[in-house]
Formats: structure tokens, C-alpha cells, sequence
């Protein structure tokens, strides 16, 4: 059967298993409909939490962009990764104690006010907006790549799946869909990489295949990084970033972790302080064996790719070079005339992304070798290719020629990816709408009924305008989605740690903290990295404040806030009596009790 | 809260602080300082195929965070028994 046929079967089998769930579990009441009744299993939530958070990114672009980066990857992994201790051990037990719905719940109450409660609203719908789009985009790639229908109409069709078990189950429907999302990515991504590592090294499993022997008898890592000297690339396991810049992007991506809405909402969801523990543990667990082979698939699928491509003439490229060139992810111009391809070290293009030429009748223009003709080679440079980073994964099995029903299931395997995490964030909006914006601020006396229909309509609302993102993706998104980690941690996880560790943080400090934090983000990300349309452009790497890159200011952000958290709460009012109460109760597990809505 | 409960409040806390400070230390010690810090010296020591340094930052660490919240389940169950804080 063709990978086209495979990929139907597969795709329709997982949607038709999410529709089934979400029928079954159909949501009753807020509280269902927020954290699931309270009483889900550390093992599902911990499934549940892991496809949350292993995104479109984590699947499709992670393992690529390692790939190109080589040892300054090392950030993704250690930062996404580490994120979790700091969350078992700082955050998620307590958060539980507290037992109420959302973060600015937490901070509401902490803080004893509506503008601590309103910044920290604001701040979680920036974070989830901006990471949804992206994963409704990985959705439509999704479609597009696999199955030849337009982008927008795979956008489409993602957010009538997403919007029917959010919609009927809310976090109850969200929690049993991932489950069986967990189950369905991990495999697709474990099969194929399994598949490729017994090829390679003739170990099954990728994590040690990484450090294992070719049929050369050489590592396979020293003779990438041999192949990367001789090409003019630098070294695959050295970086070519500063180990200031790698340390401080690494603690901005960990912190971010752990200020995340979507992953700190889970911990509301199980029963007791000793299951929020747990369930981060298992959640850990179960994202690790993704995490740690990720860096092993993006060995292969690097030494694969350059001796594969290296000196090969185009004629004798296998298809699916010219496939993924059709799709204009890969692009050749043939500089020298030899008609073979050189790769090496240098920007094949001038500019980023390729620009193709057409005929007049909306054809490709092909060369002397039937490739297609692009408009901006950059001559100055040896390079002769260009390779989108997002592909390493989709193509890896086509790349070694695995069978087609592996193809197809990377396929279903994005899409879980993609859905899970979406389906996390929607809720998270649409709780801050309906939740903390309607009853705890504009209608206190609504009913739980009328707040359940709020919640719905709120979701709603935000699936739309997430799928017209992904439809009509915004320049600016790709860049800011790395950058909402930076955001989290500039302003939610200290005002949340201080919260629970500083018994003395009152209401002045956070908010101080939290304003001064997430504006010396947002300033420095427009100046370095985003611009402001219309007015100026980023400014260059060498004017970076110590040398560090707008991914890795958030660490920067994150200490200025606690600064002015810690200064300015000494100089005002220590927090009333019943609060420094609250503190004390969440600082001992028993007790939990239910989640409250009041 | 009577006195007795406050008491063993008190002391809980000081205990659920003192292993943070442990734990985090090795979080860091194999993330920041084994994988980034002092990564280039590491490299020098050989895994199998891989660089020393290299393993921590892409593999090790990850392995090691996993144990390390599973250790601190087991501690704080203890210490939630030890002071009667378990339900």
C-alpha cells in the first residue's frame, strides 16, 4: 500500500479512537470541566501531563534542529527536561495543597488582589496564544506534507477534532484524549527511531546506538564530527555559542517550564499532595524516553543526510530529496556546473528561505537537471543546499528507507503531538476567561451551570482565532514561541516560588516583580530579536547585553524580578494575617482536600 | 493549629528545605556544571563513543533528573509519616 493510503488509515483509526473518548467522557460540572473531578490516576495524569507538553516542536522540529546545532541543542534537552525538577520540587506540591483552579487563582489569593490576579491572567493568555499558533500550523504541515490537502484545510480540520473533546469534555475529555495521544506519539517516534538505530549501529536502542560503533568500526559520533571538519562545519559535539549564552538560555528554558500554565493546571487534577509528586515524576519519565533518544535520531539523521547528499550527483538523488524539494523544504542550485551536490559549511541562499521561480502557467521552473530553479542562490558561498531543519524528522524514514506504514505513522504520531498540546493550552484560555475574568472579577454570582456554558463558549472563541493563526500565521510567532519561556519565567515562576518559600512576600513586591520583569523581557526581545514594524529593525548580536541572546534574557528578567520582588516587599506592609495563614497550610501536605472553586 | 502541630510544622519544613538544597545541588551540578560549565574539560574522558561532557548534556542529565524526583517522592513520603502529615 502506498504511504498516502497508510497514512488515511492511520490518521482516521487515532481521530476516530480521540472521538470515542471524548463521547465517553463528556464533562457534567466546572469542576469537571477544569481539572477533570480531581480524582484522575498519578499515572494517566502523568501520561496526560507528558503529551501536553511534548508539542508539534518537540516532535517534528526538536530532533531536526539539534541536528544542525549539534552540542548547543544540548539547551532544549537539558532545559525542557530540568524544568520538571523544579517543578516537582518547587511548585507542583504545594500548588496542589492550595487547590484552586488556575495559576492567577494562586496568585490572586496569594497576592490578596485583583491586579496581581489580572497581570497574571494577561500573562497567561500571551503564553497560550502564541504557543498555540504554532501548533495549529504544525497540524496543517501535518496534512500537507502527508496527505496533499491545502494547509488551511488541514488547519480546519485539526480544530473541528481539537474543538469536539475540548468542547464536550473539557479537562476531563482533554485528560483521557491524551492519554491515548501519550501512547500514539511516543510510539511513532520510537519505532522509526529504533528501526534506524539497529541500521546504524546494530543496536536497537537509540540512546546507546548513539555511542556505538559503524560497520567501520568507528563511533558513529567521531565520525560525524570527522565528517563536519572536513565539510567546514564545526565540530558536531562542540557548540559555536558561548557557555554563558548555552547556561543562560538553559535556565530560562527551565524556569519557563515551570511557569507554564497548561503544565502546572495538571497538578490540580489528582487527588492528593503525595500524587502531584508522583504524577511529575511519572510525567518526567514518560517525556525522557522521547527526550533522550531525540538526540540520537538527530545523529542519524545528520550523518545519513551528508553521506547521502555529499558529492552525489542529482541524478542519482533517491526520491525523496526531490519529494521534500517539490514540497520547496529543500532546495539545490548547482553553483560550480558539476551537476554533483556540494554541502558544506555557509548559507547556500541569500536570505533564509528559498525562493523559487515559476513559469507562466504556475509550473516549477526546472534546470538543466530537472531541479528547480530558485532565485536567490548566494554565489559568495560554496554551499550548494539548502535543508529546512523542520524535515530531519518527517523524512528520517523515508531518508532510510523505511517501510511505508513507519511513514505513516510519524504522520499520526506529529498529529498527536500537535492536538494534545493544543487541546491543553485552549483550556487553559478559556479557564482564564471564564474563570478568572467572569466569575472572579465581573459576575461573581454566576451560576456553576452558566460558568460551564462561559467555559464553552470561551473555547469556542478560542479555537477560532487559534486556527486563524495557524491559517495566517503572523511573522513574528515562529520567533516568539521560543521566546514564551523567557516570558514564564520573567514573570510567573518567581512571583509563584517567592509565593510559597517567602513567607513575607507581600502583594506589592510580586507585582512590582512581575511588571518589571515581564517588560524588560518583552523591551529586549523587540530590540534584539523582533523589531517593532515600522520603526526599527532588531539590532545586531554584537550590541547583546553581556553577550547574551534574547532566548537566554529570560534568566536575566527572572533575577531582576526576584531583586525587585525581594527589595520592595521589605520597604511596604508585611501581608495580613490570613495570608501568611495560607502560606503556612500549603507548606504541609495534609489535608488537600478537594480542588475548591471558592 | 495547636502547638504541637505548629511544632511539627516547623520542623517538617526545615527537613522538605534541607533536602531541596541536596537535591537541587545535583540538578545543577549535572546540568550547569557537568554539561555546560565544565563540559570542555569532561570531553577529555571518554563514555563508550561518546564525550564525556557531551553525555551529560544530551543524555546523562536527562537520567538523572528522572531519578532525582523519584528520589525526593520517597524522602517526602518519609518525612510525611515522620511528622504525621500523611492522609
Amino acid at each position: 500500500m502506498s504511504v498516502e493510503v497508510w497514512t488515511w488509515i492511520m490518521v482516521g483509526a487515532t481521530f476516530a479512537l480521540y472521538f470515542g473518548i471524548s463521547i465517553w467522557a463528556r464533562a457534567g460540572s466546572t469542576k469537571e470541566f477544569y481539572i477533570a473531578g480531581g480524582g484522575v490516576s498519578p499515572l494517566a495524569n502523568g501520561m496526560a501531563t507528558a503529551a501536553d507538553w511534548m508539542s508539534a516542536a518537540s516532535f517534528i522540529s526538536m530532533a531536526g534542529l539539534i541536528s544542525f546545532m549539534g552540542y548547543d541543542g544540548s539547551v532544549f534537552l537539558m532545559g525542557w527536561t530540568g524544568g520538571y525538577v523544579l517543578l516537582a520540587l518547587l511548585l507542583a506540591p504545594y500548588l496542589r495543597k492550595f487547590g484552586k483552579f488556575t495559576v492567577p487563582d494562586f496568585i490572586g489569593d496569594r497576592y490578596y488582589s485583583n491586579t496581581a490576579r489580572t497581570v497574571a491572567v494577561i500573562c497567561a493568555l500571551i503564553v497560550s496564544f502564541t504557543y498555540v499558533a504554532g501548533q495549529m500550523r504544525g497540524v496543517g504541515i501535518v496534512f500537507s506534507q502527508f496527505l496533499q490537502v491545502d494547509v488551511s484545510i488541514g488547519v480546519i480540520i485539526g480544530m473541528s477534532v481539537v474543538l469536539v473533546f475540548a468542547f464536550l469534555g473539557g479537562m476531563k475529555g482533554i485528560t483521557y484524549t491524551q492519554v491515548a495521544q501519550y501512547c500514539v506519539l511516543i510510539f511513532a517516534f520510537m519505532v522509526p527511531a529504533i528501526f534506524i538505530s539497529w541500521q546504524m549501529t546494530g543496536n536497537p536502542i537509540p540512546q546507546l546506538g548513539m555511542g556505538g560503533e559503524v560497520s567501520d568500526g568507528t563511533y558513529l559520533l567521531d565520525k560525524l564530527d570527522t565528517l563536519h571538519t572536513e565539510l567546514g562545519f564545526k565540530e558536531y559535539t562542540s557548540g559555536s555559542k558561548s557557555t554563558w549564552d548555552v547556561f543562560a538560555i538553559t535556565m530560562a528554558l527551565m524556569a519557563g517550564t515551570a511557569g507554564l500554565p497548561h503544565v502546572i493546571v495538571r497538578f490540580f487534577t489528582v487527588e492528593k499532595v503525595k500524587d502531584a509528586r508522583k504524577s511529575a515524576g511519572l510525567a518526567l519519565l514518560l517525556i525522557a524516553i522521547l527526550y533522550t533518544a531525540a538526540p540520537a535520531v538527530s545523529v542519524f539523521a545528520r550523518t545519513n543526510l551528508i553521506e547521502t547528499v555529499s558529492e552525489t550527483s542529482y541524478e542519482e538523488i533517491p526520491p525523496w530529496f526531490k519529494n521534500w524539494e517539490n514540497t520547496g523544504l529543500i532546495a539545490w542550485s548547482d553553483k560550480n556546473g558539476d551537476g554533483k551536490i556540494q554541502y558544506v559549511a555557509g548559507n547556500a541562499l541569500d536570505g533564509k528561505k528559498p525562493i523559487f521561480e515559476y513559469e507562466a502557467n504556475g509550473e516549477s521552473k526546472r534546470g538543466v537537471f530537472q531541479e528547480r530553479i530558485i532565485s536567490n542562490p548566494n554565489p559568495e558561498e560554496v554551499n550548494e543546499l539548502y535543508v529546512d531543519r523542520d524535515i530531519m524528522v518527517l523524512a528520517n524514514p523515508e531518508i532510510a528507507n523505511l517501510p511505508n506504514w513507519v511513514i505513516a505513522l510519524v504522520a499520526a504520531g506529529g498529529l498527536a503531538a500537535a492536538l494534545s498540546t493544543a487541546a491543553g493550552l485552549l483550556l487553559v484560555i478559556s479557564t482564564s476567561i471564564s474563570h478568572d475574568l467572569i466569575k472572579k472579577q465581573i459576575k461573581p454570582d454566576i451560576s456553576d451551570k452558566g460558568e460551564l456554558l462561559a467555559a464553552r463558549v470561551a473555547i469556542v472563541f478560542a479555537i477560532i482565532v487559534a486556527g486563524l493563526f495557524g491559517i495566517y500565521p503572523p511573522g513574528f510567532v515562529a520567533a516568539v514561541v521560543a521566546l514564551a519561556f523567557g516570558l514564564g519565567a520573567a514573570s510567573f515562576f518567581p512571583a509563584i516560588v517567592l509565593g510559597i518559600f517567602d513567607k513575607r512576600m507581600n502583594k506589592e513586591g510580586a507585582i512590582a516583580g512581575m511588571v518589571v520583569g515581564i517588560s524588560i523581557m518583552l523591551f529586549y526581545m523587540i530590540r534584539y530579536k523582533t523589531g517593532l514594524v515600522g520603526v526599527m529593525e532588531p539590532l545586531p548580536q554584537s550590541d547583546w547585553w553581556f553577550g547574551t541572546s534574547p532566548e537566554g534574557f529570560g534568566t536575566i528578567a527572572m533575577i531582576i524580578n526576584i531583586v525587585v520582588s525581594v527589595v520592595v516587599s521589605r520597604l511596604t506592609p508585611a501581608p495580613p494575617q490570613d495570608v501568611q495563614e495560607i502560606v503556612e497550610s500549603i507548606r504541609i501536605p495534609s489535608g488537600a482536600g478537594e480542588a475548591q472553586s471558592h | 493549629m495547636d502547638d504541637k502541630k505548629q511544632q511539627h510544622a516547623k520542623a517538617y519544613w526545615k527537613e522538605n528545605l534541607r533536602y531541596l538544597i541536596i537535591l537541587l545541588a545535583v540538578w545543577f551540578s549535572v546540568s550547569f556544571l557537568a554539561g555546560i560549565i565544565f563540559k570542555d574539560a569532561l570531553d577529555s574522558i571518554r563514555l563508550g563513543g561518546f564525550k564525556l561532557g557531551f553525555w551529560f548534556a544530551q543524555q546523562g542529565s536527562i537520567y538523572v533528573f528522572v531519578i532525582l524526583i523519584f528520589v525526593y517522592v520517597r524522602l517526602m513520603n518519609g518525612l510525611d509519616k515522620k511528622y504525621g502529615f500523611d492522609d
